[in-house]
């Protein structure tokens, strides 16, 4: 992994306890929400996070953008570890640098908020400008995201909005200070299929007017295929195949990510579809055993395996790196 | 981006945008207000008792002659050895038993319940939508403090909590919309504010705010407080309605330092012995327990009103 990036998470961990009783000073049980997690977005690129429900892209999130702090591990933003930024002066330079972009446009808006208002909001909190610039800064942004003319749309609130304007309002407000950085979680997962590719075609617009890079997290390996210039596949905490968007698609070696391009619809009502490789359900990552996260469900595990601690992420082709003990031996053999 | 200049872009000075915004969401919850028709019923009553007690000072000074109108030192000499007299012109509600006029002592008193009422339950809403607000955000310790506190407070046998305070120091009116306020506000209004608290708290917005640099104050102020600001003024109006009605029922028992209410007139009725004779002496008691009774009604009901208001799910749509 290169040592520039803009973004480098190092041994990135979250664990969540899980408490019996409200008043139990004891914690007995975690959730491995975030475990040994390791990659880098460089400056300018699109990094994907790929994983199915509860597989903690969310929590790796925000975990970078500092709404939680992690357990293990570290994020560094241009080789400064973000862990040992608390308040004040250094907190806010940090958020004018990364910022967010939330998965629901109907309740990551402030109902009583105007558009103005949401939008201006990092401004105001930052302090740095004067009204007039406020403005002017906020008309330009609501521009750029499409909401044009912005006098028809800076003092309408939220629910006189359709939802891909909301995403679009709540992009603005996270553009509307210029970061280096956006965590984008699922920005398209509850918008109309209709309105993604416009939302989608904006965040890559965006990039490349702003020079902005991105985080971007999602369920759907067609949207990340798009989106990034690399995917990583996350399973219940773990990268478990990071490489190249197309690569990682074409060409992938992880039994998990296999099954879940086998899972993609075919648009054909003759197809009928083999059944399923990968068995059982996604286990609750409380207190996993050590060894390989996916060897419960996994076709080709066998007792080496079930006996060794989790796989690391082996760079098998240049740039394409799997945890995934098979795999390796498949590729040296 | 577009090369328009700034100027095309403020067509409109902000404020007056934010004036216009605030007068269009206005008319727009006057109108729901106004569909829930019992609300503009409570309005329209305690417009009346509004009126009453302005018109007091205007009688006093013009019609009313004080030395026989005054709520409190007044006596008419025409009618010596009558009292209390029964209604008749110069008197439409009576005198009582030390021969003061009841209309006089009925209006005037509108003031001090008014007073009491809102005050009261301005402190206990303003207390307890902030400590709602503060540990709904904050929660561990804050929290836990707050919410026993609260749950001791709502225990609390606080009549004789009164009287003890009473043996050290005289009831008057302030005092006692102060004491009523913090105890109310300390107690269930604190608890229903911080679960609403943390339904807000626990919205992307929140988190958004944060991400964009907002610390604990600015989210509290900004986002927290003015989601709960609908059930805050709701709590207000039931919390007039209980203070007024607490006045009434102390000032009767005698337990108040206060000159005159509608509690007191009921009170001196009794204390003269004539609430045995029931059905006679009616002017004595009947237009303050309707007063009280009407007031309180008239709060309970813009309450409801504004409850269709803020509550969507009460909406018809």
């Amino acid at each position: 992994m290169s040592e520039n990036g803009l973004l480098t998470v190092a041994g990135l961990s979250k664990l969540f306890p899980v408490k019996k009783r409200t008043y139990s000073l004891r914690v007995r049980n975690f959730i491995h929400a975030v475990d040994g997690l390791s990659f880098s977005v460089e400056r300018g690129e699109v990094f994907g996070l790929v994983g199915e429900s509860g597989c903690g892209k969310t929590t790796t999130g925000k975990l970078i953008v500092k709404l939680l702090d992690p357990t293990a591990g570290a994020v560094l933003l241009g080789g400064e570890n973000t862990a040992s930024i608390r308040r004040g002066k250094p907190l806010r330079a940090f958020r004018r640098r990364v910022q967010m972009i939330f998965q629901d446009p109907y309740e990551s808006l402030n109902p009583r908020f105007t558009v103005f208002d949401t939008v201006a909001e990092p401004l105001v909190v930052q302090n740095r400008h004067s009204v007039a610039e406020r403005e002017r800064a906020v008309a330009e942004i609501l521009v750029a995201v499409g909401l044009a003319p912005p006098e028809t749309f800076m003092f309408r609130f939220p629910h006189e909005l359709s939802g891909g304007q909301r995403q679009r309002v709540s992009i603005a407000r996270a553009m509307v200070i210029h970061p280096d950085f956006v965590a984008a979680d699922e920005p398209t997962s509850m918008l109309d299929v209709s309105i993604r590719a416009g939302i989608m075609e904006l965040l890559l617009g965006l990039r490349a007017d702003l020079g902005v890079s991105y985080l971007y997290i999602t369920h759907d390996l067609a949207v990340a295929r798009y989106m990034c210039n690399r995917i990583g596949v996350m399973y219940l905490g773990k990268i478990v195949e990071l490489g190249p968007a197309e690569e990682v698609v074409q060409n992938s070696l992880h039994p998990y990510t296999q099954a879940l391009i086998a899972s993609v619809p075919v648009p054909d009502p003759t197809y009928h579809r083999q059944p399923g490789e990968i068995k059982g359900d996604v286990a609750a990552p409380i207190d996993p055993p050590a060894r390989c996260r996916f060897y419960p469900r996994c076709p080709r595990g066998d007792k080496q395996c079930e006996e060794v601690s989790h796989p690391p992420l082996d760079e098998l082709q240049p740039g394409h790196f799997v945890a995934c003990y098979k795999a390796s031996a498949q590729s040296r053999g | 981006m577009t090369d328009r200049t700034p100027a095309q872009y403020a067509i409109t000075p902000l404020w007056k945008m934010r004036l216009r915004l605030l007068a269009r969401t206005s008319r727009q919850n006057w109108s729901l207000f106004w569909e829930s028709r019992i609300g503009p019923v409570g309005l329209l009553i305690i417009g009346l008792f509004l009126l009453a007690m302005v018109a007091h000072p205007i009688l006093i000074s013009t019609v009313w002659e004080p030395r026989v109108y005054d709520p409190v030192m007044g006596f008419d000499r025409a009618l010596i050895g009558r009292h209390p007299a029964p209604p008749s012109w110069s008197h439409p509600l009576g005198t009582d038993p030390i021969g003061r006029d009841v209309l006089s002592q009925l209006m005037w008193s509108a003031r001090s319940a008014f007073a009491l009422g809102v005050t009261a339950a301005v402190i206990s809403v303003v207390i307890g939508t902030l400590i709602g607000a503060v540990c709904a955000y904050f929660g561990g310790v804050v929290d836990v403090v707050f919410m026993r506190l609260a749950d001791l407070v709502m225990l609390f046998p606080f009549i004789a909590l009164l009287m003890v305070l009473r043996s050290v120091l005289p009831l008057t009116l302030i005092r006692l919309a102060l004491i009523l306020g913090a105890l109310s506000g300390l107690g269930g209004i604190t608890i229903v504010l911080k679960s609403q608290a943390l339904t807000v708290k626990v919205k992307p917005y929140i988190e958004a705010a944060r991400v964009a640099g907002g610390g604990s104050w600015h989210i509290i102020r900004r986002h927290i407080i003015p989601n709960i600001m609908p059930l805050t003024f709701l709590y207000m109006m039931f919390n007039v309605t209980a203070a007024i009605f607490t006045e009434a029922v102390l000032s009767f028992f005698g337990f108040l330092d206060i000159r005159m209410s509608w509690g007191v007139m009921i009170n001196t009725a009794q204390q003269a012995g004539y609430l045995g004779a029931f059905g006679h002496y009616w002017w004595l008691w009947a237009p303050a327990g309707a007063a009280i009774t009407l007031l309180c009604f008239a709060f309970y009901l813009v309450g409801r009103g504004l409850d269709a208001v803020v509550n969507p799910r009460l909406r018809r749509r």
